[in-house]
């Protein structure tokens, strides 16, 4: 193996600033990421390759408009029957051998978890990436009771021995360069501090994780989907991590959100197909795993959790946002997204898909986020389940004014704009004819400091073209089909 | 109220009233191709995977090049192949950590992904597909259907406790998005095509 060092040194900018409930500064932590061109550029240009490669992958399916329409359809027929399908995947779960509990939050979960562990004396979980794992605060959690977690996905794990968050659903660490990973090994790895080989780096990771796999006591998995007809647990991996863990250890344990269930198997190859069509732009994961019962001499639990899930069911223009598979496509395409990095939002959920699903946790905390949006309607039209999501948050805006969570900036901005800024439809409409409206907004609206799109290189061009126009043009030299 | 009950109750408190009826799923393989195979090596090799074709009539030439590359034990088992090291009954899933070499037999092929499906009746011991550096696939041409929609037709996913889809090997991509094979699980997967 050759040693290779980047020789770049900017170093990496950190996340948003969490102060209790205080709301979250996105903006104020996205101008920190877009301070450091190489970081930015990097993850901008990463996140647009796989988005490409989405849209390729679209292409070669002629039927992909029908496929979101049937996800859609199911999505919302589940959701719709939710008793009823849990209660048979339940059932048929039960059947095959496998324990089922339920949570009604994230601290729920993760005593069910801590009960089960103790129960088999284990006390070294190895675990594949869940984003309901994310929400329950599982790892820390667990840290608190002598429980020693370890992840196992690559990005995951640098996160997890960087002490962040992930920054995205599908890759956790795209907001790091290769050198920010050499250090992060360095320090914690002991590897070579001076060696950022891509090879070099990944090596060092599956040396130093295979022996804590073998090792492990207990294995814990997220869920793609559950099928309710076969009481089939699905997990959707790239690296064969999520299969280590759950067939090393004797025992297996899943975190499941109950909006996971679809009703059939012949649903399955729905979400299947255009899972990793849209996430990455491959055709299908490298692993596809059906866990339909406990191995032989193995224990297998499922822990249903609901942590806001059926509050969420029950709101009039939000409870579509259930019907969301986690594959980041919506994150990829979005400008914001890709020019601020997902720390900046500081939430568990980033991007266009945080930004509806954040503040259904807590409104005030979060009330800035549904203003980190161009509105320009990319991310609906990438959704595989063809969630409104540019729509929700025009309407997340309106909930929030509506309860006394208008942030002083915005509340001016929405003012001076009107309802254009706060509805897609208007606001697509009016700009390419209205330069002259964007012109005559008040200069803070494009140069106030809790703007960040009027901070960064994009909006002192804009009072003569939209940024759709500007967008459209700086992107010209790259191939797009699918509208932004 | 148990956790249970009180969110099946509100499930029924909450959920959407309106009529949202369960779509009929199609099959989409109104024009499958005459011989599946093209797409499936096509796709195989673009995620990843490799085909391994017989040399001097020998369907195990590339395995045993392999082998004699990387020396180490090879598991084997399906019956066309003698491995040297075999499965006890108190083998557990992690004994298997050093193995160089598994060969296994897919209980059936997808055209559209390039995948190979294993159960858990055909691993024996699931780690075989993901402990071992390398693997090597029996998989039946006859054995290789269009799409993922004729997939889950089969009866491997009702049958069984365990059904995975390999699709070339492990892989990662997490760091400035370049691509690795040979993540976590095995470095190379190697598909022979064997009537079975
Ligand atoms: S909202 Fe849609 S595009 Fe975004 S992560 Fe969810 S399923 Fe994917």
């Amino acid at each position: 193996m050759t040693e290779k060092a980047s020789g770049i040194t900017e170093p990496q900018p950190r996340g948003a600033v969490i102060r209790g409930n205080h709301p979250v500064d996105q903006s104020e932590a996205a101008g920190r990421f877009m301070a450091a061109p190489i970081h930015q550029k990097m993850h901008d240009a990463r996140l647009w390759d796989l988005r490409q490669k989405r849209d390729a992958e679209m292409h070669i399916i002629p039927e992909w408009e029908d496929l979101r329409q049937l996800a859609s359809d199911i999505k919302q027929h589940t959701l719709t029957h939710l008793d009823q399908y849990l209660e048979q995947f339940e059932t048929n779960a039960k059947v095959n051998g496998i324990h089922v509990h339920w949570a009604k939050d994230g601290q729920e979960h993760n005593s069910i978890v801590l009960e089960i562990l103790k129960k088999h004396g284990a006390k070294k979980l190895i675990k594949s990436k869940s984003m309901l794992t994310e929400e329950c605060d599982f790892r820390h959690s667990m840290a608190e009771n002598g429980i020693s977690v370890i992840e196992t996905d690559l990005g995951e794990r640098i996160q997890q021995l960087d002490g962040e968050m992930p920054s995205h659903v599908v890759v956790p660490a795209v907001h790091k360069l290769r050198s920010d990973v050499a250090q992060v090994f360095s320090k914690t790895l002991g590897t070579d501090p001076d060696n950022d080989d891509v090879h070099y780096l990944t090596e060092q990771q599956r040396e130093t994780t295979r022996p804590l796999i073998l090792d492990a006591d207990a294995g814990m998995t997220g869920c793609n989907f559950a099928v309710a007809e076969t009481g089939t647990v699905v997990v959707c991996t790239n690296e064969g991590n999520a299969d280590l863990s759950a067939n090393t250890p004797p025992l297996h344990i899943v975190s499941m959100g109950i909006e996971k269930v679809i009703p059939r198997l012949d649903d399955l190859p729905v979400f299947v197909r255009m899972l990793s069509r849209s996430a990455l732009g491959s055709p299908i994961t490298q692993y596809t795993s059906h866990f339909r019962g406990p191995r032989k001499g193995g224990e297998m639990h499922i822990v249903l959790v609901d942590n806001g899930r059926t509050t969420r069911l029950g709101m009039e223009k939000f409870w579509t946002s259930l019907k969301c598979i986690r594959c980041g496509a919506c994150m990829n395409t979005c400008p914001v997204f890709r020019r601020s990095g997902g720390l900046s939002y500081g939430a568990t959920y980033a991007g266009p898909i945080g930004l509806i699903l954040d503040p259904t946790f807590n409104k005030h905390k979060y009330r800035n986020l549904p203003f980190a949006s161009t509105m320009n309607g990319s991310c609906t039209n990438v959704c595989p389940v063809k969630i409104n999501i540019h729509e929700q948050i025009a309407d997340w805006r309106k909930e929030l004014a509506s309860v006394g969570e208008i942030p002083f900036a915005k509340k001016a901005m929405m003012k001076a704009a009107g309802e254009i800024l706060a509805s897609p439809k208007l606001y697509r409409a009016g700009l390419p004819l209205a330069n002259s409206t964007l012109r005559h907004l008040p200069r803070f609206m494009l140069y106030n400091r809790l703007n960040t799109w009027g901070r960064g290189r994009e909006m002192p061009h804009a009072p003569r073209e939209t940024f759709h126009q500007w967008y459209a043009r700086n992107r010209a030299g790259k191939k797009k089909d699918v509208s932004e | 109220m148990s956790s249970r009950d009180a969110i099946f109750e509100a499930i029924r408190r909450n959920r959407p009233a309106g009529d949202f009826p369960h779509p009929v799923v199609p099959l989409f393989d109104d024009a499958p191709p005459q011989d599946l195979r093209p797409q499936f090596i096509q796709t195989l090799q673009r995620m990843g995977g490799k085909l391994s074709e017989p040399r001097n009539g020998d369907p195990f030439a590339d395995l045993k090049d392999m082998q004699a590359q990387n020396p180490g034990k090879i598991l084997s088992v399906v019956p066309e192949f003698q491995g040297d090291t075999s499965l006890e009954d108190n083998t557990l899933p992690a004994d298997l950590a050093d193995v160089e070499i598994g060969v296994v037999r897919a209980a059936f092929g997808v055209a559209e992904t390039g995948s190979v499906c294993f159960t858990d009746r055909l691993l024996k011991i699931n780690t075989l597909g993901y402990l071992p550096q390398h693997l090597f696939v029996l998989l039946d041409p006859a054995k290789i259907v269009f799409n993922l929609h004729n997939a889950y037709k089969q009866p491997e996913f009702r049958e069984g406790h365990y059904a995975v889809f390999h699709t070339g090997p492990s892989a990662t991509a997490d760091i400035e998005g370049v691509l690795i094979r040979g993540a976590q699980g095995v470095r190379s997967l190697n598909v022979i095509f064997m009537p079975g």
